[in-house]
């Protein structure tokens, strides 16, 4: 299924302190984690952020602490898939986990800025960016974890083999 | 074709004769580890599967992090893990006080992890299992909760580093000067996705609290373990605390994709500057830099051979009339004994807060957060901004020499500066 959103457009090593920060992890409620989610680096993300805009950022993306906090904030936010060059193993794991697609584009994502509009199929691992006409390609999922996401996360896939 | 250390611990948990790197596998888990921040989601996922947990001794539950309970909010999440661990009869559920501390060190104290073991963590510095020649690996709440109730993970095998060793440890040089180094060659995403095996006659010249310091910072460099060979430091430490172990030891033939040479008697004293741990500078480079606060502790460096170099080199000083330092032991063993050795005589003599066991101030929580424009030189793992409190504040990493060194002197400083 094809989705259509507006960029957020970040940088290299988005730690997981700057998507979610300590202070708020008192709470799990994916609501609550929405609404402070990127606060350290963009005040305006959380405020203005629209149901299908989708987060792009450069290397190393999600590294840091293990929390799941950090796909589910984002998540929660309406952001349905997450471009970058690259993902830190942990975040990447906690995504595909939780059912939140993550494209891993390599330098392609340079091609990507603040604001342009995207078009994505996460399953077949196409980026379409409507605002300059560039087309890329993800590095697809590798066997049973693509069965894992098809399932929408973890808890699903273990449930549906029980 | 030859095994590392890794791949060989990953194909007897999966039970298979041999992996390769990029291969996917699932593996049977020694140890399954979460904390006060992890756990709690990680139960609500858990109880969706609708199975029992998979093992009531393999299970290990540690309340460290917001601990004992800055606020309501925190003490109830405590709470959720408390009932989970009474509730399942859960062996190692390590309460505050008692012979608690922070998971990390721990796990290694009480022998629930070991040489040949595989443990999984909702944290991502359980990769500091390494230091005693495991496979251990931070995951997140799903795969644990998954974990819980099957007792298995997947994995992708991960390609291997080589990191060779060699020369002499000189004085006044620990694990976090080798670590912080490292990652200051190879950049934070340098292992990203790999494994670090650490090799070479350099091994032999570190303490086991160098290793856990070291392996402990693996995820640091985006690694998914670093793992030690097993030798004579790793056998008496584990001897008479970990049960049925199998020590592993790299295939002459093994692997890896590529080689980092680290000359240990090359090393100074190293900091790292914020906001990323692979900003390494050599202390005698930096000029002068004026701090607020010193916190010597966590699962990196808060063990009693760092609370021993810390407290050498603060005996008979005072604490600069500008600093705040906090010491915190990693354990209430490690409490204990510096205790019993003096350290927190010395500590509080020259004027440092000594707190119980927590993470504290590590990640921001409780203990020591910071204002803006506020400066900490901290022996944790992380400088990333905002981590110790407010997103103007920041966090240079050091070991505890150069951690002690600055509390003295109010500035950022090696121990030959100490008089
Ligand atoms: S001491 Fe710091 S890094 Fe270690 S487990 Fe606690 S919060 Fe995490």
């Amino acid at each position: 299924m094809a989705l259509e959103g507006k960029v957020w457009r970040y940088g290299d090593n988005i730690d997981t302190d700057v998507i979610i920060p300590a202070r708020y992890l008192n709470s799990f409620d994916p609501k609550e984690l929405a609404s402070h989610c990127m606060v350290d680096i963009d005040t305006t993300f959380a405020e203005k952020v629209q149901e299908g805009d989708i987060m792009v950022g450069g290397k190393n993306f999600g590294c840091g602490s293990s929390r799941e906090h950090a796909p589910i904030a984002i998540k929660a936010s309406g952001v349905p898939v997450i471009i970058a060059a690259s993902f830190a193993r942990i975040f990447y794991r906690n995504g595909i986990n939780i059912g939140l697609p993550l494209l891993e584009i390599g330098d392609d994502v340079e091609k990507i800025h603040a604001d342009d509009r995207l078009r994505v199929d996460p399953e077949k691992g196409t980026i379409e960016n409507l605002t300059t006409g560039d087309t890329f390609k993800a590095h697809p999922l590798p066997g049973f974890v693509q069965d894992i996401a098809n399932a929408g996360g973890l808890i699903n896939y273990i449930k549906s083999k029980k | 074709m030859g095994m590392n250390m890794t791949e060989k611990i990953l194909a007897k948990h999966a039970g298979l004769a041999s992996v390769e790197p990029g291969q996917l596998i699932t593996c049977k888990l020694d140890m399954v580890l979460a904390n006060d921040i992890t756990a709690p989601p990680a139960i609500k996922e858990f109880e969706k599967i609708g199975r029992p947990v998979f093992d009531n001794t393999k299970i290990a539950l540690v309340p460290d992090h917001f601990t004992p309970n800055k606020d309501m909010k925190t003490a109830g999440l405590t709470k959720a893990v408390r009932d989970f661990a009474n509730a399942n009869n859960i062996v190692n559920y390590f309460e505050v006080g008692h012979d608690a501390g922070i998971e990390h060190v721990i796990l290694p104290e009480k022998g629930l992890v070991g040489p040949g073991k595989l443990t999984i963590g909702a944290d991502s510095h359980t990769c500091t299992y390494g230091a005693v020649n495991g496979f251990a690996t931070g995951v997140g709440t799903t795969d644990l909760a998954v974990a819980l109730a099957t007792g298995e993970a997947w994995f992708k095998v991960p390609q291997s580093i080589k990191v060779n060793l060699t020369g002499k440890k000189p004085k006044n040089i620990n694990g976090k000067d080798v670590i912080l180094t490292l990652i200051g060659m190879i950049g934070v995403d340098g292992a990203l996705y790999q494994s670090l095996e650490f090799a070479g006659p350099g091994v032999a010249e570190l303490s086991m609290t160098d290793r856990f310091t070291i392996a402990n910072m693996a995820i640091e460099a985006g690694g998914k373990n670093g793992i030690f060979p097993f030798d004579e430091k790793t056998k008496e430490y584990v001897e008479g605390r970990v049960k049925d172990y199998e020590p592993v030891a790299p295939d002459a033939d093994a692997k890896y994709v590529r080689t980092v040479e680290i000359n240990l008697s090359e090393l100074k004293p190293v900091v790292a500057f914020p906001h990323l741990p692979g900003n390494t500078k050599r202390v005698e480079d930096i000029g002068e830099i004026k701090i607020h606060q010193v916190v010597i502790g966590s699962c990196t460096n808060g063990r009693l051979e760092d609370l021993a170099i810390a407290a050498e080199i603060m005996k008979g000083h005072k604490v600069h009339k500008d600093v705040r330092c906090i010491v915190i032991p990693g354990s209430q063993q490690v409490y204990m004994e510096a205790l019993e050795a003096g350290y927190l005589k010395t500590f509080i003599e020259s004027g440092a807060a000594v707190s119980t066991p927590t993470c504290g101030p590590c990640m921001g929580g409780h203990m020591g957060i910071m204002t803006a424009g506020e400066r900490c030189v901290s022996t944790t793992n992380r400088n990333f901004r905002g981590r110790m409190g407010h997103v103007d504040s920041e966090v240079y990493l050091a070991g505890p020499h150069v951690a002690a060194a600055s509390a003295i002197l109010g500035r950022i400083a090696t121990p030959e500066e100490v008089e």
